[in-house]
């Protein structure tokens, strides 16, 4: 097995609020190798997001807390790093993209000057030597006329192109980790499939890794080696991506899978979809048995009772279900 | 095709933008642009394209939500766009509108029991308070409610509820049109799937016919009878749902449903990119309004702007060298 970039170990981190203790994440453990993506699924409040920003400690704390767990960067803790140091690993070698990107540009500022700033906490060059940079990024990333648009303010450009722009900004630093949260969410599937391809790109070209964060089967599908899937809080599955489409293991797994209507199916077209009945189940006081158990079909006493731990079911295949 | 229940013949809208001391009209955005389709009694219409194409406008100014600046909309053997405002309010009783974002369409001052019954008091179709009543409790069982949901608020409720809320107080005056704007679009995917279904049961209990706009393709195709897709303010293609899906014949149509990610790691298909953004409405490109974007433009796509035209049975394309 390649070696392990960054391993999350039973990380728990818990928001304090007026109605009690949210357990956003409450237990996850997830690594990604050096060169692969990974793909972390599941659905709105299932912690994908606080995993990701834990991991570069963008919670506020308070109301967050990081109640327990490690999360290994090349074999070191950053839960006890310093504000300082976490600085430089943020500049030098994990970066974040957002879903939304007009909301993580500064408006008040042109794109090039943005990404000078990033350049220049990198290495010692000039203001001017950064813009050129700054430009050179832009033209990496496929944006028109780079020279000119460096000098252009985020409202300037459309939400493709802002979401080119994050990427620049965000691989200026030549990151080992890529960490993107829904980055095509917001886009149109034509500019979605653009995006996905630049990032594909990108990360043979620079050789990083990337933690893709999603809610999208489709997407996982096309440009994941592995995949984690998670439901209120906790890691349901995890597997190579042709095994998570082959042989889901998990009935939540299944669900998903079975819920996304197909455009290339041709015969099963008028079949019903096979939704999952109910909701998630809140964070506040989650289930003590597995918390999929009041919505699963094939759920046993023992489901209620207590929370199944992930056990290998096949190479690189691992699920938390008793079945 | 059954019989024509809806009739939209070369709609537009124009929004006027407006600038200077004196603000005057100095621009105008071509929302809609020449828009012409039927939708058949008890089928689905679905209406694709990406943001900005014009779908959502399309389906407001069908119930006169916004004015069209003009164009006909038959219903029922008369022309929407002229009738006065008590014909239009006896209207509504057949034409009802489900909107995307189930946070945004419910007043969050009224019961549920009220949201529901407030149409059915507008239109005088309770003649007690007993009636009303039973005929609420009726609607909220009809879309998967409980009875003591009744006097709930609408924040009490997760997504997909508030969605079936929105369903039955559309429901509740019996209408024969359901414009459905994006009604899944806000919610994830295990409820999506409960949601669509529930669209489809209803159709075949009560007949409905449903013009459904969305983007996603998959979700289109899986719910939809016939597509129409739509690109800067024209419908670029029509066809029956399987037909789009088997032999896309608009450049447009075809790189959209290849772009659409799908969810088997097995499937490898070939992706045409199409380069660059939508062009801005205000000032949409001269002739077929996709011709800076599409693959096998000539010289003259720039000075014709080609109909729609019947190509197969059924399979209608505006596009000089398709079909």
């Amino acid at each position: 097995m390649a070696e392990k970039l960054l391993d999350i170990r039973g990380l728990k981190t818990w928001f304090k609020t007026d109605d009690g203790v949210v357990r956003a994440v409450d237990g996850v453990d997830l690594h990604i190798e050096r060169g692969e993506t990974l793909g972390v699924v599941g659905e709105s409040g299932c912690g994908k997001t606080v995993t990701a920003r834990s991991v570069l400690k963008l919670i506020d704390m308070p109301p967050g807390r990081f109640e327990a767990g490690e999360i290994l960067w090349k074999g070191r803790n950053l839960i006890p790093v310093s504000a300082e140091e976490m600085d430089k690993i943020r500049a030098r070698e994990i970066a974040i993209i957002f879903q939304e990107p007009m909301t993580s540009l500064n408006p008040v500022y042109t794109v090039g000057d943005q990404i000078a700033e990033v350049l220049r906490q990198h290495e010692k060059i000039s203001r001017r030597q950064a813009i050129e940079g700054a430009a050179e990024m832009l033209r990496l990333v496929n944006i028109p006329n780079p020279g000119k648009r460096v000098h252009d303010y985020p409202h300037q450009f459309s939400g493709g192109m802002r979401q080119r722009v994050m990427i620049a900004m965000a691989l200026s630093c030549k990151p080992q980790l890529l960490i993107a949260d829904e980055p095509t969410t917001a886009l149109d599937v034509t500019i979605q499939a653009q995006i996905l391809e630049l990032m594909q790109e990108m990360k043979d070209r620079l050789g990083m890794s990337i933690m893709l964060i999603t809610h999208a089967m489709g997407v996982v599908a096309e440009t994941c080696q592995r995949v984690v899937v998670m439901y209120a809080g906790r890691v349901v599955e995890e597997a190579p991506v042709e095994a998570l489409f082959g042989n889901p293991r998990h009935p939540y797994t299944q669900g998903l899978i079975r819920s996304i209507p197909r455009v290339d199916r041709g015969a099963a077209h008028k079949e019903r979809l096979e939704a999952i009945p109910g909701s998630v189940p809140s964070l506040l006081s989650p289930p003590v048995g597995c918390r999929f158990a009041a919505r699963c079909k094939y759920a046993m006493d023992i489901c209620v009772k207590a929370m199944p731990p992930l056990k290998e079911v096949g190479p690189g295949h691992r699920v938390a279900c008793v079945l | 095709m059954s019989e024509t229940l809806l009739s939209v013949r070369n709609l537009k809208k124009h929004f006027a933008i407006s600038g200077g001391v004196f603000a005057r009209e100095v621009d105008r955005v071509h929302a809609v642009d020449g828009v012409s389709f039927d939708i058949g009694k008890g089928e689905t219409l679905g209406l694709v394209g990406e943001s900005g194409c014009g779908k959502s406008t399309t389906g407001r100014c069908i119930l006169r939500l916004i004015e069209p600046s003009s164009g006909e909309v038959w219903f029922q053997g008369a022309d929407i766009t002229r009738l006065g405002p008590e014909a239009l309010r006896a209207l509504r009783r057949d034409m009802q509108i489900i909107f995307q974002d189930p946070y945004a369409s419910l007043n969050p001052r009224l019961t549920v029991g009220a949201i529901v019954g407030e149409a059915l008091q507008i239109h005088g179709l309770a003649r007690s308070r007993k009636a009303l009543e039973e005929r609420v409790l009726e609607l909220l069982e009809t879309v998967g409610l409980q009875a003591d949901h009744m006097g709930r608020f609408p924040h009490e409720f997760s997504g997909g509820q508030r969605q079936r809320i929105g369903i039955a107080r559309a429901l509740a005056v019996d209408p024969k049109l359901v414009i459905c704007d994006e009604p899944v679009s806000a919610l994830d995917v295990s409820i999506q799937a409960q949601v669509i279904n529930l669209l489809e049961d209803l159709q075949e209990k009560f007949g409905l016919t449903y013009l459904f706009i969305a983007h996603d393709l998959s979700v289109v195709e899986h719910i939809s009878t016939r597509i129409a897709v739509m690109y800067l303010g024209r419908v670029v293609e029509i066809a029956p749902a399987r037909d789009l899906y088997d032999t896309p014949l608009h450049p447009y149509s075809e790189a959209l449903l290849s772009a659409v990610p799908i969810p088997d790691p097995t499937v490898k298909r070939k992706r045409i990119m199409l380069q660059g953004d939508v062009p801005n409405p205000i000032r949409p490109p001269s002739g077929c309004h996709f011709h800076t974007r599409c693959p096998i433009a000539r010289p003259d796509c720039s000075e014709r702007s080609p109909e729609l035209r019947e190509s197969r049975p059924g399979h209608w394309v505006a596009c000089h060298y398709r079909g």
